[in-house]
């Protein structure tokens, strides 16, 4: 299948898209804010379909949404208890304008169901690269505010005490996610961006309990769960974003099953 | 030389004043037991020395010091302790975060850093929490943790704020009695919170009661009187001695023991937090 030129731009698109969203989402995993996570995807739908109306390339529109609306996110910080009350109520508001500005640009009901569930086999050259370069942008970010990060996810009150800047650190994290989540939704759609982000961290933390092992099993994870499901696809004729989100819950249901050895060493420990 | 000195300081949370011109002096190596009612300002206090807030009047010393945020001479447990429930990363990783969490970058430590962790785990009898996940562990082991955590870097104050909540009897004997020896046998000086005094008895030095925006400091013997308690409390209080215990009853209720249940009605110091947040 690798002879075709868009089968290797899928593998080449996919593959960058998993590992940034394997890394990232196992802090949104740890995090407990996959929530947000979903929610981002969705406020992302309303940007790329706004974006395609007033005539910019649609991945700018998901960029620049998801992005500013993480920030918002973080900013909002952990003072509103009720917060996803809040995220839930903007979520369906995002979704509902990406439906106005499709109402508008009627002749955009292929490219929707393209941006709600991904069309990884229509990526060309250029958007490659739109993704490699986000790419290295979101995990050189994480990678600047890792150490502090994990800090604030493991003890906030001892990370403040110390003199961390935990709302900044916050607020760049959602920042990061919000790119995690437009790369992507490239590949598996808005919609299914929890296939890729949640999934695979999911799983890894089932399976692992170091940090270092578990972000390189939440990404090793990601990227294989991503490229059998391009296979999988090809083999099959189902949707690819299928195929992955398919791989993705069976992955994490199998981890959750407590099999006898599994057991018997969490009783002896 | 003091560790910690007060001098007339004031200290307020959202407006109120939770302590008003307090003055008094720690010196190196005591074990102080901290106690008072919630809403005393144990945890005001904790935060004041560690640089979080600053006094409305009168000054702070640390090691002869105004406190600076991020001192990496005290350990530092903090009272309101937020786990997240399914927290599947094992107890090594864990204390790590905190050495140097403050730094930008990856999260490498040194193999120093790492034998530092594991020293410590082992001096508490706690090695073998380093490969188990958190979400496995019982309260009692993620005490053990949080505890481990904050010997961790040579300090040379301890400021412990409740580290005996949700600890059965058995655990919090064992709990203080390792503070003390820990302490003890390094010279540092210890800030023990807890709800009651019976809980600290064997291993204070003296005790510091908070109450009604004032403090005593002293032994034993010295605050732990009807006259000195009924001002704290501002209530008449009665001090009956029975077994080597005190009590502090309030027309015969115990007042330490119902805060004490009332926490863990409540799941948590409602006083406190409301402190933590506007702090």
């Amino acid at each position: 299948m690798l002879e075709y030129d868009f089968m290797r731009n899928a593998f080449a698109a996919a593959g960058v898209a998993a590992v940034v969203s394997g890394l990232v989402g196992y802090f949104l995993v740890l995090r407990g804010q996959t929530f947000a996570g979903h929610a981002l995807g969705h406020i992302g739908f309303a940007g790329a379909t706004g974006a395609v109306l007033i005539g910019v390339a649609s991945v700018w529109g998901l960029v620049g949404f998801t992005l500013a609306a993480g920030i918002a996110i973080g900013l909002l910080g952990e003072r509103i208890s009720n917060r996803d009350v809040v995220i839930g109520v903007v979520l369906a508001l995002a979704l509902g304008f990406g439906l106005l500005f499709l109402h508008y640009y009627t002749a955009f009901a292929a490219q929707a169901t393209a941006l709600l569930f991904g069309n990884v086999l229509a990526v060309d050259r250029s958007t490659i690269v739109t993704l490699l370069a986000l790419g290295v942008v979101t995990l050189g970010a994480l990678a600047a505010i890792m150490r502090p990060l994990i800090f604030v996810t493991l003890q906030p009150e001892l990370a403040e005490a110390k003199g961390v800047p935990v709302r900044f650190v916050a607020t760049a994290f959602m920042a990061i996610v919000a790119l995690a989540v437009s790369e992507s939704a490239q590949i598996v759609g808005v919609l299914l961006v929890f296939a890729l982000m949640v999934g695979p961290p999911a799983t890894a933390q089932r399976l692992v309990s170091g940090l270092w092992s578990g972000m390189l099993l939440s990404a090793a994870l990601a990227l294989a769960e991503a490229w059998l499901g391009i296979a999988l696809a090809y083999a099959s004729d189902w949707p690819v974003s299928f195929c992955i989100a398919l791989l993705s819950a069976f992955g994490y249901f199998v981890s959750r099953i407590n099999w006898p050895a599994r057991r018997s060493t969490a009783t002896q420990g | 030389m003091s560790v910690i000195a007060l001098d007339h300081v004031t200290l307020s949370v959202g407006g109120r004043a939770v302590l008003r011109e307090v003055s008094c002096a720690i010196a190196q190596g005591e074990f102080i037991g901290v106690l008072g009612p919630n809403g005393a300002g144990k945890t005001t206090l904790f935060r004041a020395i560690l640089g979080l807030i600053r006094p409305d009047a009168g000054r702070i010393t640390v090691f002869g010091r105004t406190p600076q945020r991020g001192d990496a001479a005290i350990g530092y447990l903090p009272q309101v302790r937020t786990l997240l429930p399914d927290l599947r990363v094992r107890g090594l990783d864990f204390i790590a975060s905190s050495l140097h969490g403050e730094r930008w970058g990856l999260p490498l430590h040194s193999a120093h850093a790492r034998k530092a962790v594991e020293a410590t785990l082992a001096a508490i009898g706690a090695r073998e929490l380093a490969e188990r996940p958190l979400a496995e562990m019982s309260g009692g082991e993620r005490q053990r943790l949080l505890l481990a955590q904050a010997l961790l870097g040579e300090p040379k104050l301890l400021l412990l704020d409740e580290p005996l909540i949700s600890l059965d009897q058995r655990h919090q004997e064992s709990v203080v009695e390792l503070v003390r020896r820990f302490a003890r046998e390094r010279g540092i000086t210890v800030l023990f919170s807890a709800h009651e005094l019976n809980q600290l008895i064997g291993a204070l030095d003296r005790v510091l009661y908070l109450g009604n925006g004032q403090a005593a400091l002293g032994t034993v013997a010295e605050v732990m009187t009807a006259p000195v308690l009924s001002r704290l409390y501002d209530t008449n209080i009665e001090v009956v001695h029975a077994h080597g215990n005190i009590f502090v009853l309030s027309r015969g209720r115990n007042v330490e023991h119902s805060d004490h249940l009332h926490d863990h009605d409540h799941g948590g110091d409602h006083d406190h937090e409301h402190d933590h947040r506007h702090a």
